[in-house]
């Protein structure tokens, strides 16, 4: 079977185990790219025609607007709520579509066949209820806030994908742990353990990411469902448009990653402060290198190449200090479109290339934050084409030098993938990418 | 850690003595608080050995278990303690006073003060919430009765355990947790739990560097453990013939009680070290000058532990063994609305605090280039009073442009990041202020920062965040489990083993 069937036959069994109603909830897993929007708007289309009122939940504003807009563009003629809070503007995106009507109180909805917004402002309606609801990203929204949403629904359609940061609390408590409504779980792992019997599909095709990096993801974040890359070898290429001039460091680490998919721009090994400023302006000039070589892009979308402008062009961090000085850093890239951000905030965006600071990179301790596979899988697989990774050197040595400490507790199910293993398999793939600076 | 703390851990080593990460203090210290220094049986779940409790130097009370896995003893022991905690507890219920609360001039009642229970570190706070767990549903009558003081206990252990787990709360400290937010010493984290070693680096005696205080800390012999863990060497040389030998059965009763005075005695000696490290903990702390809103939060806690009393009064049922689904979401949504205030209010108390976030790029200080502080902002439907000042910064800045941020020397005035120039070491930030400046539309004198006034700004805020709204616990969802079943007392709850 092609990628293409295969990603069409699990569509198609989402959507006839919704019709069939013997479940009250379906949870369907998602590796990166594998089409979750397409699948959420195919639902929410199929549910409208059959006339059944529903709601679509997502995490944030600008993901609803990005469903609002697939929405409208896929069915013209449906009525569309979007349910948003006081201080709202919107989005060219939404008010482009006569259909969407924008109110912040469901009553001004009346008519809308499906009511779109995000989970935060669906937590503080009080009123009405709803056949159907989609959630969207449901493994960044925390249990809590579905604790709250799901009053005002009977059936669900969970969609997310596991291998992206689970959602995060400030405070330092044990109390919940081993409960089954423990509300810092993810709402997918809640729903899960109190419904055990609800069906678990999963979509097997990876649009976003190259061959090239399909294998290693599916190996190091998704270690028992897998997926498989939806273009074949080669059917994606970066193109340079100019030669370099000597062959720096940073030419090379550009060069390997176009031709192979990674690289790994390996500085020399040495303890640092998290704004480690060599790392900071390594970064940087890689990307300034990448869009000076004048990059061309060749896929399935655009045979003919296209150009990596800066907006296609991500850096992606751990902590928000370490995104303000590469911002800072960048200086005008950053008003022309290359986006820097944690991982947290890349969630679900999609690039070309992306440049990745490592999260132990001059780090002399790996602590359960920095080893979250949920962290590395986020950076590692936002891109398109390439993607180069930027450490010092030692990241293999500091894993073997934490094992794991964290305390076992009974009634929590182990966790999967494990943050230690999955940095260790993409390091010893990065090992056969690696450019040393000097 | 933070770059400002892992400083100060260099320079203790290097000078030999803790160095203050604080400038004021951060807790609130009781006029009369209660000191509980407690052993456990060693190999037994939080089986109690020995406790010293009182509220005030003198007056520790000893006791002591003669045979601790014995569960009558066990009790006879809660029963005790409870005499003792209790009614230091309720002598705070005689005196209470009204307070404002909400806008519309409602009232509510508040206890004038409130307990503060002292306890060495965190494993003895834990000693405290299951000794709790292990009281409180027991039953003054029926099979198995207990003292009637017993599940009173229980109850207000548990209150306590719990209350520590809201950010900022001084119902039940922990000295070495206390003193770590205030100083830094020349070791570990790990090695601040213990209190001797910790006191050691923050008040040497004459003649020794902290370092040196701290390893003579390490001889059980001379620093028994400050506890609920007992040192092995004791356990084995000590503590088991001495157990042993009140337990002995057919004895003259002169013998039995020449044995329990020696298995007191000895106890007494583990635990009077630990008893004066203690209190001059908090002598160490009471000197320290108390943050401007350190009276605020303790008021938070005179509301809680009102409240409790009035439940415990009304006959409300014991804290149930596991949250619900309700209760654990609402509960984590006020902790993180207290945490986020918390580590605000700490900002604005204490420039050394802010100064962590000045390094992280979440602050910034400088002085005050320029102002326009009769600026109008004329765009809208009403012409407002926006003043403008510049602030030259030599911190790392790395503030959004179009960010909130909030000074502590004006905290009721916001301002809003409008432009940034000039290079990364040396920025000008650009500010436009709204509200705190009266009425007019001229700034009342002194509200907007002069040209030259030192002054700092962060991203923090200490505003009021609204509660989230969760579902009644009989409308739990079907993704939480639906409704749980309600809680009956059951002959279980008397039954149950100790721990």
């Amino acid at each position: 079977m092609s990628a293409r069937d295969l990603s069409a036959a699990a569509v198609d069994e989402v959507l006839s185990l919704l019709g069939g109603r013997d479940y009250r909830g379906v949870v369907v897993d998602s590796p990166p790219g594998a089409g979750k929007s397409e699948l959420v708007v195919r639902a929410a289309r199929e549910l409208a025609d059959a006339i059944e009122p529903l709601i679509v939940i997502a995490q944030t504003n600008n993901q609803v607007d990005d469903l609002v807009h697939r929405l409208a563009v896929a069915t013209p003629a449906l009525a569309i709520g979007r349910l948003s809070g006081h201080d709202y503007q919107p989005a060219p995106l939404v008010s482009q579509h006569a259909q969407v009507r924008v109110a912040q109180q469901v009553r001004d909805l009346g008519g809308c066949l499906v009511i779109m917004g995000t989970a935060a402002k669906w937590a503080t309606v009080s009123e009405g209820y709803w056949r159907w609801a989609i959630v969207d990203e449901a493994y960044q929204m925390r249990s809590d806030m579905l604790l709250r949403i799901a009053p005002r629904f009977s059936h669900g359609l969970f969609v997310g994908d596991p291998g992206q940061l689970d959602p995060f609390t400030t405070v330092e408590v044990e109390r919940w742990l081993g409960l089954t409504w423990d509300p810092m779980l993810s709402a997918v792992a809640v729903l899960l353990r109190n419904n055990p019997d609800l069906p678990v599909r999963r979509l097997p095709v990876s649009w976003r990411l190259p061959q090239s990096a399909a294998g290693v993801v599916a190996e190091a974040f998704y270690p028992f469902s897998g997926f498989v890359a939806g273009t074949a070898a080669g059917e994606r290429r970066l193109e340079f448009t100019t030669r370099a001039f000597g062959s720096g460091a940073v030419d090379e680490a550009i060069e390997l990653a176009a031709e192979t998919g990674w690289a790994l721009y390996e500085m020399p090994a040495r303890q640092t402060i998290r704004t480690d400023a060599e790392a900071v302006a390594a970064c940087a000039s890689i990307a300034e290198r990448a869009l000076q070589r004048g990059m061309v892009a060749r896929s399935e979308r655009a045979p003919g190449g296209e150009t990596v402008d800066p907006g296609r062009i991500a850096i992606g961090t751990a902590h928000r200090d370490q995104a303000q000085a590469i911002r800072a850093r960048l200086g005008p890239l950053v008003a022309r479109g290359v986006v820097v951000d944690t991982a947290n905030r890349l969630q679900g965006r999609e690039f070309d290339l992306t440049i990745v600071l490592h999260p132990l990179s001059g780090r002399r301790d790996a602590t359960a934050f920095h080893l979250e596979s949920g962290r590395l899988c986020v950076l590692t697989t936002r891109h398109r084409h390439a993607c180069v990774v930027v450490a010092r050197a030692g990241i293999p040595e500091l894993l073997d030098a934490h094992p794991h400490s964290d305390p076992v507790h009974i009634n929590v199910p182990a966790k999967f993938p494990d943050g230690w293993a999955a940095n260790h398999a993409v390091m010893a793939h990065l090992a056969n990418h690696k450019v040393r600076s000097r | 850690m933070s770059t400002v703390v892992a400083l100060a851990r260099a320079e203790a080593v290097s000078r030999g003595v803790a160095q203050p990460i604080s400038t004021v203090r951060h807790l609130h210290i009781a006029g009369r608080p209660l000191v509980l220094v407690a052993l456990t049986l060693a190999g037994e779940a939080n089986a109690p050995l020995a406790a010293m409790v009182g509220d005030a130097p003198e007056s520790g009370h000893l006791l002591v278990v003669n045979q601790p896995r014995n569960r009558d003893q066990r009790f006879a022991f809660a029963a005790e303690l409870a005499h003792i905690v209790v009614g230091y507890i309720e002598s705070f219920q005689a005196d209470a006073g009204m307070v404002r609360a909400g806008g519309r001039g409602e009232e509510r009642r508040r206890f004038t003060d409130a307990p503060q229970l002292f306890v060495p570190n965190p494993a003895t706070a834990g000693f405290v919430r299951l000794l709790g767990r292990s009281t409180r549903f027991r039953r003054p009558t029926g099979e198995y009765a207990v003292d009637p003081a017993v599940p009173v206990l229980g109850r207000w252990l548990t209150f306590l355990a719990e209350r520590t787990e809201v950010p900022g709360s001084c119902l039940l400290l922990a000295a070495t947790q206390a003193l770590a937010l205030h100083w830094a010493t020349g070791q570990s984290a790990v090695e601040d739990l213990n209190l001797a070693a910790l006191m050691g680096w923050i008040d040497p005696p004459a003649g020794l560097t902290g370092e040196q205080a701290a390893l003579a800390a390490e001889d059980p012999v001379t620093w028994p453990p400050a506890g609920p863990a007992t040192d092995p060497t004791f356990d084995n040389e000590v503590l088991a013939p001495l157990i042993t030998a009140c337990s002995r059965p057919h004895r003259s009763p002169e013998r039995q009680q020449v044995a329990v005075i020696n298995l007191r005695n000895a106890l007494r000696d583990q635990l009077t070290p630990t008893w004066k490290l203690m209190w001059r903990a908090i002598d160490l702390l009471r000197a320290l000058p108390a943050g401007a809103r350190v009276a605020g939060r303790w008021d938070s806690d005179k509301d809680a532990f009102t409240g409790y009393s009035e439940h415990l009064r009304d006959g409300g049922p014991p804290q149930p063994r596991r949250d619900s689904a309700v209760a654990a979401a609402s509960r984590l949504n006020s902790l993180e609305r207290t945490q986020a205030s918390y580590a605000a209010q700490r900002a604005f108390d204490d420039p050394l605090v802010l100064a962590q976030y000045r390094l992280t790029g979440e602050a910034f200080g400088g002085v005050v280039t320029a102002a326009e502080p009769d600026r109008v902002d004329a765009t809208g439907k009403r012409r407002k009073l926006r003043p403008l000042i510049t602030v030259l910064t030599h911190d790392p800045f790395r503030i959004d442009q179009g960010t909130a941020v909030i000074s502590p020397a004006r905290p009721g005035q916001s301002a809003r990041v409008v432009s940034v120039s000039g290079e990364a070491a040396a920025a000008s930030v650009v500010l436009e202020l709204a509200g705190g400046m009266g009425r007019a539309l001229t700034a009342a004198p002194g509200s907007v920062p002069a040209i030259g006034e030192r002054i700092s700004y962060t991203t923090l805020t200490d505003s009021y965040q609204p509660r989230g709204s969760f579902p009644d616990r009989a409308d739990t969802p079907w993704t939480h489990g639906g409704p749980p079943p309600v809680y009956v007392p059951t002959q279980d709850d008397v039954t149950e083993d100790w721990s």
